[in-house]
């Protein structure tokens, strides 16, 4: 690991400002992928600023009758808590399908919408990654691809976003509140939050420069059946191979996001209305233009038998 | 029959000169995959309780919780195993809660309560869940051991707060303990000798008996 120098910050907009000031500056909240990350020399900050602090931990009602959920709230405590369990089930069943109980401890809501590719190349430091060395091109592309991306992919890049957290966010509607280091606030939908790879793949999000997450809003409670389905090479604490976040009306319409496939959650809100006819469809107009390799061409017709059991389940 | 002696030492030279080779012919790729640290180190001083006892450490920024308890505190019960996050070797308590020692920086701890397998039980007084990996055979080459017994305890005082998992059954329901919850819960603390039955075995006896 690289040496760097360490702060505390004590308040939202004075963090933002210390990392937009200090090159090679970031912040660290639970720490379990930046310092995974910072082990392998894959990430190399110069300084740290501790969001810790910031007492952004709490999940209070909004308004309109949402939710909003602080930055810093463990994975365990939005998970755990009554009201996500009874009106945003889908989050609830989506964080829990993730990592393992140590992790979600510490990991934070808004480490987990940041949180980097899983993609075997960015990780191995003896082979060109595009996300890692902008440039120096892609392994992936002709390499052991069987996790990866299959649609939204670029010449570039083909890794996928590892959340599970996310993909239940974005069936959701979330909107990601932030504050930039000049103090101002604004609020991204999370449909806009994250990016496709393009030409730029190291640039994974539309956030600013030190520009720092302060909350996740959820819309009013949707009700329906909210399931979170993960389909993975072990039963547990492993990533997605693909998965579906869905919340289905009892009229059978609703709405479903897809995990695994994508740099971002995959969701394609003009197929949804093709929900009560059933996943083939479905999958069509979602993956519409999917480039699979052969490794994980599986995945075409592993995401209509998820989101057709997806639908069976809420049915029944 | 040579002697055993002689034998050693010059297995002891065999191996020393293969190391040497094998330095030489190597280093120089090393040096370009790993490149040495850049900037000087940086020392912040931090202090936190292990066990009820406060320390005040003056570390290297770098120095994860787990070295900082092994290597500073010299508590070596917490073992490494993969030191990125994945075995569970590492778990300890932190203000009641389990995590990953080797995913966190000691420097983020200023004034936390860590608990390890060291303030669980002693020798001679063990906590019921040491015991009870004792009873049922709960490890083999036991390097995971404290982990395992570190998230176990943690794992029965979740079901009790009431917080669900990837297989409880009804989110709205309290949650109910089952063998399927304990392995569901239990899985990122993996057992490379595989006595999870056993694990699980003594894991649901401590349940039972706290009722």
């Amino acid at each position: 690991m690289r040496a760097f120098t360490y702060e505390r910050a004590s308040a939202p907009a004075e963090a933002a400002a210390a990392v937009a000031r200090t090159p090679g500056a970031k912040f660290i909240a639970g720490g379990t992928n930046l310092l995974d990350l910072m082990k392998l020399q894959i990430e190399t900050p110069t300084h740290l600023v501790d969001v810790n602090g910031l007492q952004l931990d709490a999940i209070e009602p909004t308004a309109d009758g949402g939710l909003r959920i602080g930055a810093l709230v463990r994975n365990t405590d939005l998970a755990a808590d009554e009201r996500v369990r009874r009106d945003y089930g889908v989050l609830s069943r989506a964080l829990l399908a993730g990592a393992s109980g140590q992790l979600r401890n510490r990991a934070t809501t808004a480490g987990n919408l940041l949180q980097r590719t899983r993609c075997p190349y960015f990780y191995d430091t003896a082979q060109p990654c595009n996300k890692r060395q902008p440039g120096s091109g892609c392994s992936a592309l002709d390499g052991f691809s069987r996790q990866l991306g299959i649609i939204g992919v670029s010449d570039a890049c083909i890794a996928t976003n590892p959340s599970d957290m996310a993909v239940a966010m974005r069936a959701l509607d979330a909107m990601v509140e932030t504050v930039r280091p000049d103090g101002t606030t604004r609020a991204i939908p999370i449909a806009e939050f994250h990016r496709l790879p393009g030409d730029i793949p190291h640039v994974e999000t539309t956030l600013e420069p030190g520009e720092l997450i302060t909350a996740v809003t959820l819309p009013p409670p949707l009700g329906g059946q909210q399931i979170y389905r993960k389909v993975r090479d072990r039963a547990s604490y492993a990533f997605a191979l693909v998965s579906v976040a869905a919340v289905i009306q009892q009229d059978g319409t609703g709405r479903v996001a897809v995990g695994g496939v994508a740099h971002k959650p995959w969701r394609l809100e003009a197929a949804e209305a093709d929900l009560p006819r059933g996943p083939r469809v479905v999958t069509e107009q979602l993956l519409a233009g999917a480039k699979p390799t052969h490794d994980n061409a599986f995945k075409v017709s592993l995401v209509e038998r998820t989101l057709g059991a997806v639908i069976s389940e809420a049915r029944s | 029959m040579p002697d055993p002696k002689e034998l050693n030492v010059n297995r002891r030279e065999v191996v020393v000169g293969t190391g040497a080779c094998a330095v030489v012919a190597t280093s120089p790729l090393l040096v370009r995959a790993q490149p040495a640290p850049v900037g000087t180190p940086v020392m912040t001083k931090v202090s936190f309780s292990v066990n009820g006892r406060s320390h005040t450490l003056e570390l290297d920024t770098r120095t994860t919780l787990l070295d900082a308890l092994r290597e500073h505190l010299h508590l070596t019960g917490t073992k490494k195993g993969c030191d990125h996050g994945q075995c569970g070797a590492c778990t300890v308590m932190v203000d009641g809660r389990r995590i990953n020692s080797c995913l966190t920086l000691a420097v983020m701890h200023q004034g936390s309560a860590v608990t390890s397998i060291e303030g669980l039980g002693t020798p001679d007084n063990l906590h019921p869940m040491q015991a009870a990996f004792i009873k049922h055979d709960g490890y083999q080459c036991g390097y995971c051991t404290p982990g395992q017994i570190c998230s176990s305890v943690a794992v029965l005082d979740e079901i009790k707060a009431g917080i669900p998992s990837h297989v409880t059954a009804d989110l709205t329901a309290p949650v109910q303990l089952s063998e399927a919850e304990i392995r569901e819960r239990m899985s990122g603390n993996i057992c490379r000798c595989g006595a999870y039955s056993n694990i699980v075995e003594a894991v649901t006896e401590v349940a039972e008996r706290q009722g």
